[in-house]
């Protein structure tokens, strides 16, 4: 069977930022497995501007931030097979893929990074009742229909959920040269980013209608209107409230669920709150050597997060071959959260192995204005940061260093607190 | 002059077509739709039923018993994933029991075998996750789980290998008694004659059965059942197929297993006048949830991928009515088909085939060919034969849809086929591409690709389900 | 005195932005966290402009790729976004393109260019 030191699944923004950090940690044999027909995954087909500017400290477009990891990937001559479906990774790290050209073939992992993103939530997964016409479609379908191929998916168009790939495909299918109607949301503020609601939305005057759903859809063959509705408190259609739009085309933007099949089969312990694997300081799931970074670990916003954290979790599974996969201590401590996170990754931490910085991220469930975040070791409150709002829409990041933890030799808590002002 | 026009590409139209096809016979099957299998028989729960229910000395009865004992070696001959899981009959409270007792000795009389009356501890044992409030249940073992496209389109494909001719995308507009004898039938694309006409249409079998026959007229109500498809993420929830007995909650709905490993729930029933009208409602979809849900423990409902609705074809007897229509010499109906029509399909066929035979004097072919090769499922090859196969064919070793590992190979292997896939839903009916938890999200801009490739047409053409359900409706900026 | 609400879209905070104005002329900007969110706010009530993306039909790929997607190469007036997409609707150029390639020279006369974002070969 043929070996490799780290095999990476996915070869979209987080495969390739890890397999360039493991490399550049020293690892030589790296295999990306890229089940499309080119590396740099989502982003291809996100050709709008805003990507990078963290990581490159200049705006670029989705397929123009990819050609940058691309080439890192390149110009180490880091190995990868393109239009390759991982089928199976079991738990002693033996991937089982397929292509064309090599059939189904098996290879021996030391490490593992699962990168293989994330999904959209399909209509059927919001029950949204109705016919079942040509012409309702996840955004990030029409997104490729549209940036890829070049068609036009519809002419007139209503969008149910305003997530960012929702509130792109708005200015997207306009500029096109479709009419968008509305965007309605669910909830009662936007699951997206506020520059797309400006830039996306407001530019071109489609209303967006906060607190609405879709409760029908019409039309025998193709798509001929939806029906809209106002929701109550416990997002349940309000009677009468029913409004008919006329329109060819449905599109979903309704959230994101991370890829976790393969992590699932295998046996990763998963995080109800993420849909995504429980990992370590180290982005490493609960099988040892299995790491997981990007979408597929919990859905991010901005694709340079994704870069930066699977950096991180390259250079761990660079580590974890070095060492051989000798854990220097296991003492986990789980990372408690209160006041309005959802969940943090990593989940739990092991001071022994934090590095000299360590990125905490959270999400929490509800829009909150004027708060604190905190991370308290024991009872100390290492950091203390104003908020002005956080929504569920935007991830929220904290920084801790080596020292701090370094000034606790026997810490038993690490608690992540949103407090009032 | 056809000697047989079927009228109607579901399971039962598809059934007599493929039966028939035996015999010396020019023989038509024209449907409405793009494809066969698209109306009534696409959405159902997939059932064989073991004939427990249907009235004894009934057609239906009757035809179920014969329909489930023809099964296994259908399965084998046509190559179509067929098993008996069992199902189960659950009684939920103690003063529905005598129901339950009704069911078993009606079940008996219809000749079902190995019916059983169980307790709580063999429900459990049988199935863990039945509700602890099961009180009694009546236990099927010869209940079984079939695919209800790929049985069509078996039946299809194998009709056509004999030599049935199959006109899709053409609605029948009237049927009315030819002068020089024998039936006009009447189609959008042209007058078609035959000396025999089947009436295999339906929701709308007593439309065509009222323009030919001026005896007892037929009314059928469509009844709308509301369904559910879970991922295979909860195929653990039941092996068996799991019935409430209807009692004084009404009547329940069922949660099965289908035979590619999801679970179905379903079907509601409510009568609509609407014979297009597989809308499903938040109603329905509630209603279906919350019975589904009393039956087991815990219902995974976030596990579902998919909604949908069918019309069952009822009529106001509430029997199935098959055969020479007694004022309308030469027309044979195959009307009111309603459960347990899907497991009736095998026996109504041959019945139906058999009494065109009689009546048309048809003698056997000598070179008819009984078997078909279902599409080849990679999966079910050994590594090596699968690689093999790879090398050969590399088409096999891209994978399209990946939710169900669904390679480009079976679905050019669907598309090339007789009466092969010329649309999405075609392909996704055959080979389950789109069928999985992204349905088609990913999947779908290539397999429109490899539908305008091996069509020969552009994109743009290629649609959901035929008609005006295209799924491109132009090019970027051709609106300026 | 006129004030006027904004969201900020310099990155992705989204600051809200309050401009006062009289006259036409900015008086102040408050609510920014950055000095471009005062920039950004000064520029959005008096010279909105945005960088516009989209993609032209690519010929000759090897690929089969059918287009390539492309982007104004710097800010252009955002009553111009229309009239940018017009002027590419017929543009085809031939494979291979690169990334930075002048796909159509001055843009819907905006003095800036329109360039390809992606490599087709």
């Amino acid at each position: 069977m043929k070996e490799v030191d780290i095999v990476i699944i996915g070869g979209g923004p987080a495969g390739l930022a890890a397999a360039v950090s493991a490399y550049d940690a020293g690892v030589r044999s790296i295999l990306i497995l890229e089940r499309d027909k080119e590396l740099g995954g989502i982003l291809n087909q996100c050709i709008h501007n805003g990507f990078g500017l963290h990581t490159f400290k200049e705006e670029l477009t989705g397929p123009e931030y990819a050609q940058r990891f691309a080439d890192q990937v390149r110009e180490r001559s880091i190995a990868y097979k393109l239009n390759t479906m991982v089928l199976e990774i079991s738990r002693d790290k033996v991937v089982t893929a397929m292509n064309r050209e090599d059939g189904l073939f098996d290879i021996q992992a030391k490490a593992v990074v699962l990168a293989m993103g994330c999904r959209e939530r399909s209509r059927g997964a919001l029950n949204i009742p109705g016919f079942r016409p040509a012409g309702v479609y996840s955004a990030g379908t029409a997104q490729q229909l549209v940036n890829i191929e070049g068609y036009m998916p519809g002419r007139e168009v209503v969008i149910l959920g305003s997530g960012d790939i929702g509130l792109i495909m708005a200015r997207r299918m306009t500029l096109e040269g479709a009419k968008v109607k509305a965007v309605a949301e669910l909830m009662p503020y936007s699951g997206g980013l506020k520059r797309n609601i400006v830039q996306c939305l407001d530019d071109f005057g489609i209303p967006l209608l906060l607190s609405h759903t879709v409760v029908d859809i019409h039309g025998k063959e193709r798509v001929t209107g939806v029906t809209i509705a106002e929701v109550d408190g416990n997002l349940k259609p309000i009677p009468g409230t029913e409004a008919f739009y006329s329109c060819d085309t449905l599109l979903l933007s309704c959230g994101l669920l991370p890829e976790n099949e393969l992590s699932r089969a295998m046996g990763v312990e998963m995080n109800r709150a993420t849909n995504g694997p429980v990992v370590n300081e180290s982005l490493e799931t609960s099988v040892s050597g299995v790491f997981a970074a990007g979408n597929v670990l919990h859905v991010h916003d901005l694709v340079d997060y994704v870069s930066e954290e699977a950096g991180a979790a390259g250079r761990a599974a660079a580590e974890y071959v070095r060492s051989g996969g000798e854990h220097s201590g296991g003492h986990e401590i789980p990372v408690a959260t209160e006041g309005g996170p959802r969940y943090t990754v990593p989940c739990t931490i092991d001071p022994q192995k934090v590095g000299e910085t360590l990125t905490l991220r959270f999400r929490v469930g509800s829009v909150m204005k004027d708060r604190f975040v905190s991370v308290y070791l024991d009872d100390e409150r290492v950091t203390h940061r104003k908020r002005q709002v956080m929504a569920p829409g935007e991830m929220e990041e904290v920084k801790l260093t080596r020292t701090m933890f370094d000034k606790h030799p026997d810490l038993q808590r690490i608690t992540v607190k949103v407090e009032e002002a | 002059m056809y000697d047989v026009i079927i009228v109607g590409g579901g399971v039962i139209g598809c059934a007599v077509a493929r039966y028939l096809s035996r015999y010396h016979a020019s023989v038509c099957l024209v449907e409405r739709e793009e494809d066969v299998c698209s109306g009534t028989s696409k959405a159902n729960s997939g059932l064989i039923h073991a004939g427990f229910d249907a009235p004894h000395g009934s057609l239906m009865a009757k035809y179920n018993v014969e329909g489930s004992k023809m099964m296994p070696a259908l399965a084998k001959e046509l190559d179509i994933p067929f098993r008996r899981n069992g199902a189960m009959v659950l009684c939920l409270n103690e003063e529905d029991v005598p129901r339950l007792e009704a069911l078993y000795e009606n079940g008996v009389k219809n000749g079902v075998e190995g019916l059983e009356l169980i307790g709580p501890d063999r429900i459990h044992e049988i199935e863990p996750n039945v509700t602890d409030d099961a009180v009694a249940a009546l236990y099927a073992p010869t209940a079984g789980i079939v695919c209800p496209f790929l049985m069509t389109v078996a039946f299809a494909e194998n009709a056509s290998v004999n030599g049935v001719e199959f006109k899709l995308d053409t609605e029948v507009k009237a049927i009315t008694p030819a002068a020089e004898g024998g039936w006009t039938v009447q189609t959008e694309a042209g007058v078609l004659k035959a000396k025999c006409v089947v009436n295999a249409a339906g929701v709308y079998s007593d439309v065509f059965h009222n323009m030919v026959s001026a005896g007892r007229k037929l009314h059928i109500t469509p009844r709308r059942g509301d369904y559910c498809l879970l991922d295979h993420t909860a195929k653990d929830l039941t092996d068996c197929t799991i019935f409430q007995v209807p009692g004084k909650l009404g009547k329940g709905v069922l949660i099965t297993p289908t035979v590619h490993g999801n679970i179905i729930l379903g079907p509601t029933a409510v009568s609509i006048e609407d014979r297009e009208g597989v809308n499903t409602t938040a109603a329905g979809l509630s209603e279906l949830l919350n019975k589904a849900g009393a039956t087991v423990k815990q219902l995974p409902a976030n596990q579902v991928i998919t909604s949908f609705a069918g019309l069952r074809a009822h009529e106001d007897g509430h029997e199935f009515i098959v055969g020479e229509v007694e004022d309308a010499p030469g027309f044979f109906n195959c009307a009111g088909i309603e459960s347990p029509g899907l497991s009736s399909a095998p026996a109504i066929g041959k019945a139906v085939a058999e009494m065109l035979r009689d009546k048309l004097s048809l003698s056997e072919k000598e070179d008819f060919i009984p078997t078909r090769r279902g599409i080849l499922d990679p999966k079910t090859l050994s590594r090596e034969e699968r690689n093999a196969l790879i090398k050969e064919q590399p088409a096999y070793g891209q994978i399209i849809c990946r939710c169900e590992n669904v390679t480009e190979g079976e679905i050019i292997d669907a598309i090339r086929r007789p009466v092969g896939a010329r649309s999405l839903d075609g392909v996704k009916r055959r080979v389950r591409a789109g069928m999985g938890r992204c349905q088609a999200g990913f999947c779908s801009p290539r397999v429109i690709e490899i539908l305008a490739r091996e069509l020969g047409v552009e994109s743009s053409e290629i649609t959901k389900s035929g008609g005006k359900s295209n799924f491109i409706v132009g090019t970027t900026k051709d609106r300026y | 005195m006129e004030t006027r609400h904004l969201t900020c879209i310099c990155c992705p905070i989204g600051c809200q932005l309050e401009v006062k104005m009289e006259n036409g002329e900015v008086i102040s900007v408050t609510g920014n966290n950055c000095p471009r969110g005062a920039a950004y706010g000064r520029k959005e009530v008096t010279d909105p402009t945005r960088i516009v993306t989209s993609s032209v039909r690519v010929s000759g790929s090897v690929t089969g790729a059918k287009a390539v997607s492309c982007k104004t190469a710097g800010d252009i007036p955002k009553g111009k976004i229309f009239d940018a997409i017009r002027d590419i609707a017929d543009v085809i150029v031939p494979a291979p393109v690169h990334i930075g390639d002048v796909v159509k020279a001055n843009v819907a006369d905006t003095g800036v260019d329109m360039v390809a974002t992606k490599e087709v070969i």
